[in-house]
């Protein structure tokens, strides 16, 4: 296990913050990979902090940077990976914003990331499947993970119903067996 | 000016709080409070921002506030510097709301994360981030629209315009969760092959 100092912290959040593109989703994969690449978090906290940071309100990279962060390092660890997972994205948007208001009709821009695109929505997909395989054990949950997948995709589902929809019949069910056995 | 960067601070911290699902479900908060509620910037401008906010790296819901925060100062005619100032603090405070929500969750996780019935949500809260992951994926794949009841499907040539795209989707997806390359890599050598084959 490598050990986690808030500066190599800040580091490694600042670098994801920087290589994450096409939104919140494309940090996951670089979450898990530098987490446990480095022996900070285990593969089943990673996806339990997923669970938690995509059921709270707000940014999904921010959310995940303080849930790891915390985590790791406490409360200021949890400050620092923010920071962190942010500042690249700051930087980089001022400059744009003051210097090159046309870069996004650059031929350069135009060609790296009509490559990127394609690969970033590769790997969106991995810690989907990652998490599908280890979080799907019988009928019930795929039939979870498909349905709130096609409602989100093609009926166009707010997420924010499939979580306390899923919330809700978890608890009242586990409640109710939780009665019989009494 | 202290005034607009008080609204700004309140306008973003509510956007913060009140986002569930993602980037794309944030930009149109922000557009609906930025473009329509306060007229602060026009809706080219806001197009544009959106574009920028998707082609660069970083979250698109922190891209677009940060931007926003910018333009919102510098297009009031503070200057580059309130410009500056404008996107840190929108920054802070779309941010903000996750860490009180966070503390929130802590407390309710060391309450309960030992009960059956925590251990069971979390069985059933599992499957369904997976399938929500798994559209965020789906919605950069296909262009679902509705006309009433009629479905029409199809491919986002945006993102997919040709065999190439497909092939680089599939080595990505291939690399990244065989873990013989890391995400990192695999964007950067997607960006050079980007510059060999486009």
């Amino acid at each position: 296990m490598e050990s986690a100092s808030l500066w190599k912290l800040f580091c490694v959040f600042a670098k994801m913050g920087a290589f994450t593109i096409g939104g919140g989703y494309a940090m996951l994969p670089l979450i898990e990979q530098e987490m446990t690449r480095r022996g900070w978090i285990s593969e089943e906290d990673i996806q339990d902090i997923i669970v938690l940071a995509q059921s709270a309100p707000g940014i999904l990279a921010v959310n995940m940077a303080i849930f790891t962060g915390h985590k790791i390092k406490g409360l200021k660890g949890s400050v620092v990976a923010s920071v962190g997972a942010v500042l690249p994205s700051l930087l980089i948007i001022l400059l744009i914003a003051m210097f090159f208001t046309e870069f996004k009709d650059n031929d350069i821009v135009r060609r790296i990331f009509q490559a990127v695109r394609p690969a970033a929505v590769a790997l969106i997909l991995v810690p989907a499947v990652r998490m599908a395989r280890a979080g799907c054990h019988s009928w019930w949950t795929w039939a979870i993970a498909i349905a709130a997948m096609l409602a989100v995709a093609f009926l166009k589902v707010s997420p924010i119903w499939i979580i306390l929809v899923t919330i809700t019949v978890a608890v009242s069910v586990s409640l109710l067996n939780q009665k019989k056995k009494l | 000016m202290i005034d607009l960067l008080g609204q700004l601070f309140l306008t973003f911290f509510f956007i913060g709080l009140f986002n569930f699902g993602g980037g794309g479900a944030m930009l149109s908060l922000i557009q609906g409070q930025v473009v329509t509620a306060h007229g602060w910037i026009s809706q080219e401008m806001f197009t544009d921002i959106v574009a920028i906010s998707q082609s660069t790296p970083g979250p698109i819901g922190i891209n677009c506030a940060t931007y926003t925060g910018y333009e919102v100062m510098y297009g009031a005619g503070y200057g580059q510097l309130a410009g500056v100032f404008g996107s840190a603090l929108a920054t802070f405070a779309v941010v903000l709301p996750s860490f009180l929500v966070f503390f929130l969750i802590v407390k309710v996780f060391n309450r309960f994360h030992e009960g059956r019935t925590f251990a069971d949500t979390m069985r059933a809260l599992r499957p369904a981030v997976a399938g929500l992951i798994g559209a965020a994926a789906l919605v950069l794949i296909f262009d679902a629209r509705w006309t009433g009841f009629q479905p029409q499907l199809s491919l986002l040539t945006e993102n997919f315009p040709d065999w190439k795209a497909w092939a680089i989707f599939a080595a990505a997806f291939v690399l990244g969760y065989s873990k013989k390359a890391g995400p990192i890599t695999i964007i950067l050598a997607a960006g050079v092959l980007g510059l060999l084959i486009y």
